[in-house]
């Protein structure tokens, strides 16, 4: 298993540059996420936040600044749950996630969280025959099943209907009980977000920074208390104003 | 009744089948003549020709000229093809050269080639292969052009690598383009080679049916005809709709 003892995440500056016009995404960004932290972002729709993903991810190399991993050079290891699934939709279920492996892939882990998943049933399935819940939960075991050096969701949960949202969020949460990773999540759910995270990141619009760096100190075994997440909620709308005016 | 169901696909097939052999033997009848023999007199040439061995010679000549400028046309156009496809420079760059290589007429190219390389079984199988490549380029082009991103960052986030990324992300998306450049280059080529044979080479179809048209022997021509028409459908039948099959058998 890696040993990362934390990411370090520093965009001075990311531009989108066309023919006609120039916009400016993201503007001095520095962050710092410990080891198997679980770290909610939480930022008004369309401020950017798939694209500090694909910047942590590798997949845009077009920014300034730097995404290092404290003590080491390599490069990061990383699971990547996209907004939409991404399966490739000619390869089964299974075969979906074993293909994530570079070497052979290992099959009692992948079996152990296609139960987990209650997807074991369905492992052998053409990936447009399967819902789009059910889709949502293969890629989150493909990310989690390579073991990964960080965990990036990008709001995996939204276009589902509640109960579903719900249900796929416990055993998330569960897996990630189980064996912990260093987890960045996006979303726009407050509640979602508190609770599930260690910390809560806020992001303004675009360009988009740092507005609030909030550690959530409800003890884990608590979360599952639905007054317990509304009654931090509310102190976080009245003692930051900024926050609300986005939210 | 009848239904419409696909139970009743292979009586239709034979009936018509059926009734386009009946029209044929009354107009043959009606007619009279040598140019139209009736289809008994055709069935009589084929047999004759075939265990003579005259014709399965021939046939094989011409399939044999049909696979090898394939396998060299196939590989190589999607090669080009996916290239320019992934390169909007290097397309617009070569772009020019696909049009002006699709505009000129097959008979040109095979007459150039026989000029300058000679009346050699290579030069014919280069004329087929200059004739086909363009429209393999195109096809294939297209498919690169239309290839998913999302999938591709799927593939560079969780490093599939060159080679996985194209068995499992890039070839199967390719996979109707492939089969589209197939089937119609198949209908190319097999037109194209019976002109190549015809003008520069002393065996095949094509050649075989110069020499009936000399002869006046209309009941030959039509047999081999027959003959062609039924390994393209043994093609179609046995090779392409089971590799159609198998390909989309994940579609819902």
């Amino acid at each position: 298993m890696a040993a990362v003892s934390g990411i370090h995440i520093d965009i001075r500056d990311k531009t989108y540059r066309t023919a006609s016009h120039v916009h400016q995404a993201i503007a001095g960004l520095e962050l710092h996420i410990g080891r198997n932290q679980f770290v909610c972002m939480v930022g008004p729709s369309g401020c950017g936040k798939t694209t500090l993903l694909n910047i942590i991810a590798g997949l845009d190399q077009q920014f300034q600044g730097r995404i290092g991993i404290d003590g080491a050079g390599q490069r990061l290891h990383i699971g990547y749950v996209f907004q939409n699934p991404r399966l490739l939709p000619w390869h089964t279920v299974r075969r979906n996630i074993e293909l994530a492996f570079p070497g052979p892939p290992p099959t009692a882990l992948i079996d152990e969280l296609l139960d987990v998943m209650q997807l074991r049933t369905a492992q052998h399935h053409y990936p447009e025959r399967l819902s789009l819940g059910m889709q949502r939960r293969v890629a989150i075991i493909r990310a989690f099943a390579v073991n990964p050096d960080l965990l990036l969701l990008d709001e995996p949960f939204v276009s589902l209907d509640a109960p579903t949202a719900r249900q796929i969020r416990a055993l998330l949460y569960a897996l990630w009980r189980q064996r912990p990773h260093t987890v960045l999540f996006v979303t726009h759910d407050l509640r979602e977000a508190i609770a599930l995270a260690d910390r809560l990141i806020f992001l303004s619009s675009e360009p988009m920074r740092v507005l609030a760096d909030i550690p959530v100190d409800i003890p884990r075994d608590r979360r599952d208390s639905s007054s317990e997440i509304e009654t931090f909620r509310q102190h976080l709308l009245s003692d930051y104003g900024i926050i609300n005016s986005h939210l | 009744m009848i239904g419409n169901s696909d139970r009743h696909r292979p009586l239709y097939a034979i009936l018509s089948l059926l009734l386009m052999l009946g029209l044929w033997q009354m107009l043959s009848l009606a007619l009279h003549s040598p140019a139209l023999p009736g289809p008994g007199r055709v069935a009589t040439v084929f047999w004759q020709a075939t265990r003579s061995g005259e014709l399965p010679y021939h046939l094989t000549m011409t399939l044999r000229r049909l696979l090898i400028s394939f396998a060299i046309a196939m590989p190589l156009g999607c090669g080009i093809g996916i290239w320019l496809g992934r390169n909007r420079n290097i397309d617009a760059f070569f772009d020019n050269w696909l049009v002006i290589f699709l505009n000129i007429p097959a008979l040109v190219t095979i007459i150039l080639c026989y000029v300058w390389f000679g009346l050699v079984e290579w030069a014919a199988i280069l004329a087929v292969v200059i004739n086909k490549l363009p429209n393999v380029i195109v096809t294939i082009r297209e498919g690169a052009r239309s290839l998913d991103k999302d999938l591709l960052e799927m593939a560079q986030s969780y490093r599939f690598g060159k080679r996985k990324t194209f068995v499992h992300v890039i070839w199967p998306q390719l996979h109707p383009f492939v089969m589209t450049a197939t089937r119609s280059g198949l209908a190319l080529i097999w037109k194209i080679i019976l002109v190549v044979e015809l003008l520069g080479r002393s065996n095949g179809m094509g050649y075989q049916l110069h020499l009936f048209f000399q002869l006046f022997d209309v009941a030959s021509l039509l047999a081999y005809t027959f003959a062609f028409v039924a390994v393209i459908q043994l093609l179609e039948l046995l090779i392409l709709k089971p590799m159609d099959r198998k390909a989309q058998r994940w579609r819902r």
